[in-house]
């Protein structure tokens, strides 16, 4: 494992220590799996809401089970971040009992659903950011996170080929879907460079080997969005004057406080209550 | 000059195929196989009778299942718990995979998906009325699985012998899958049950709203004096359904009352009570005053569920209309690369 650990990022890599422990960065690292566990849980969020809203029932499906990957892939890494942190707090009690402030997910995620276009768009990107991710984290020294990733870079796999395929039809469909798609991609942009953005936790993570630096991820992330935008006839938008940031650290924008209010609601109006 | 003395009269055959003669032999053989119990495939020939029933029945199913994920999906973004949020979604997910099951079941039949959406969206097709009621609180979630998916599990495990073929074996894997979303009903409830008092108050509620509305899923009266109403007798005659709604109500109730009691829910329904003689359980009069206005459109949800679904549609049009366009431009290329 520390062989193919070591080929990512330049970081040294530890091993795991006995009963996977992960030592004294505990706090690091229950940040750090907080903040792809938060990504996945958000997003499963946003895409649950397009059941029955979707452009056809084929796609109802589709994003459904998208969704149930994302959500799947959540309730692993913040069960692991749970088990790290040693404070007892399970899957549901860090999603349905954190505050906003504690949340850590990037803002593309929280985003308020949009049309089918700025959907695909917003998939292609976190997509392409979760294939190299997932695809880095297969030889984490945290052998659950190695597990998770093993199990989830199959999934994420999919989900980027979905939105592939429908930024190629809408792209080069109609000059209707053309204007959308792009309009999409330029109204995503701004929330994609913080996927690639290094903070604290990752730091840690990669120089433990356990994580890797999103840096690392944003050239290949960029190379495979920008052969999926010229076959499918879209330009790449400008640089935007202004880009989210601060999700890692619990900053979020407008919508994410309606989001966990929607999300948290039945769960906190019955304290201590099973379901 | 060329005048219409070789020409047929209007009404005369012009060829064997157009006679009684041939028109018989099809009935025969459809009779045939009606006769020996076997399944009825799209070639074979059906009379029209025959064809369209199954159209607005398979047709009417596969729009439950869709607008039937309306009233669950109300509870995706809400569900208490990460477990049940996974489960709820896989369960809504299946509903949409049913409803693609069962347009294909009806396009063996000579109509095309996009038809009978469209008759869907102007109400001149039906779904299942017991979606027009609205889904209040998480326990509608589970009542939904327990007492809906229950109510429709025993209406469609005699479907899975239906005369007609392509309908028969899609439900068989339907009813597979429903029989498993009917348990995670059951237990949702039964967490509810055992919980707080918040809780168990919520399954009661839930119970309360739901219980009249499932036993009206199985349609009205048409056995001994309204046996003659309706379209039962010559349904049952062709093999597309087998027991009357009174015998499936009864075997919803019965199945379904000792269910409650394990939940330690009463039933909103004074008249409920074991007869010994009967070996079955009585219940009381249905108010089909309120079945027949919910059907007829005015129901808590009719307006809202049909108008989700046409906004879905509409808005979805230049999405679907660009897959045809782009695979249009791919098969041209391809064409093009081959010449």
């Amino acid at each position: 494992m520390s062989t193919k650990g070591s080929e990512f990022a330049g970081v040294r890599i530890a091993g795991p220590r006995p009963g996977g422990d992960l030592g004294d960065g505990a706090s690091q690292a229950t940040a750090y799996l907080l903040s792809l566990g938060d990504d996945a849980l958000v997003y499963a969020q946003r895409l649950a809401e397009w059941l029955t809203h979707a452009p056809q029932i084929e796609e109802d499906m589709a994003l459904g089970n998208i969704g149930l990957d994302l959500l799947g892939q959540a309730r692993s890494l913040l069960t692991r971040a749970g088990e790290v942190e040693g404070a007892g707090r399970d899957e549901d009690a860090l999603a349905m009992l954190r505050d906003e402030r504690e949340f850590r997910n990037v803002h593309l995620v929280e985003q308020e659903r949009g049309d089918f276009a700025h959907e695909m768009a917003r998939m292609l990107w976190f997509s392409s950011y979760q294939v190299e991710l997932y695809s880095r984290l297969v030889g984490s020294a945290d052998e659950t996170l190695a597990g998770i990733a093993q199990k989830a870079v199959k999934e994420v796999e999919y989900h980027r080929d979905h939105a592939t395929q429908w930024v190629l039809r809408l792209g080069d469909g109609t000059e209707v879907s053309h204007e959308r798609m792009q309009a999409g991609l330029v109204a995503v942009h701004p929330y994609v460079r913080e996927l690639g953005e290094d903070y604290p936790a990752a730091r840690w993570a990669a120089a433990e080997g356990v994580g890797v630096l999103p840096s690392t991820l944003a050239g290949p992330v960029n190379d495979y969005v920008s052969g999926v935008l010229d076959r499918a006839t879209l330009a790449m938008p400008d640089a935007p004057r202004w880009h989210a940031r601060g999700g890692r650290d619990g900053i979020h924008s407008r919508p994410m406080g309606y989001l966990l209010a929607e999300m948290q609601h039945i769960a906190r109006s019955h304290p201590g209550a099973t379901w | 000059m060329y005048g219409n003395d070789f020409g047929p009269r209007d009404d005369a055959p012009l060829n064997a195929a157009e006679t009684q003669d041939y028109t018989q032999a099809l009935e025969d053989y459809f009779n045939g196989l009606i006769d020996e119990d076997s399944r009825i495939e799209p070639r074979d020939a059906m009379p029209d009778g025959y064809r369209q029933t199954l159209i607005r029945q398979i047709a009417q199913h596969a729009h439950s299942e869709i607008i039937g994920m309306q009233p669950e999906g109300n509870w995706l973004t809400r569900a208490p718990s990460l477990r049940r949020k996974a489960i709820l979604l896989a369960k809504v997910q299946d509903e949409a995979g049913h409803g693609l099951y069962l347009y294909s079941a009806a396009e063996t039949l000579g109509v095309d998906r996009e038809e009978l959406l469209d008759k869907l969206h102007a109400g001149k097709q039906k779904y299942s009325s017991i979606f027009n009621y609205p889904t209040l609180t998480w326990a509608d979630a589970g009542a939904i699985g327990w007492l809906v998916d229950g109510a429709a599990i025993m209406n469609q495990v005699p479907l899975c012998r239906c005369s007609y073929g392509p309908y028969a074996r899609a439900m068989i894997r339907v009813c597979k899958e429903e029989s498993f979303h009917q348990r995670q009903g059951f237990e949702i409830l039964w967490t509810l049950s055992q919980g707080t008092d918040a809780q168990k108050a919520m399954l009661q509620d839930a119970a309360n709203r739901w219980w009249w509305p499932a036993l009206m899923m199985f349609g009205p009266p048409d056995s001994g004096e309204k046996a003659a109403d309706g379209h039962t007798a010559q349904n049952m005659a062709w093999g597309i359904k087998r027991f009357t709604n009174d015998d499936l109500r009864q075997k919803f109730v019965d199945m379904t009352v000792p269910q409650a009691i394990k939940l330690g829910i009463t039933l909103p329904d004074p008249d409920l009570r074991w007869n010994e003689e009967r070996g079955h359980w009585d219940f009381g009069e249905i108010d089909w005053d309120e079945f027949w206005r919910v059907l007829k459109g005015d129901g808590p949800c009719n307006a809202e569920r049909i108008a989700t679904r046409v906004a879905a549609h509409e808005e979805g049009a230049w999405v679907r209309e660009a897959a045809v366009a782009y695979a249009a431009k791919v098969a041209e290329r391809e064409q093009g690369a081959v010449a």
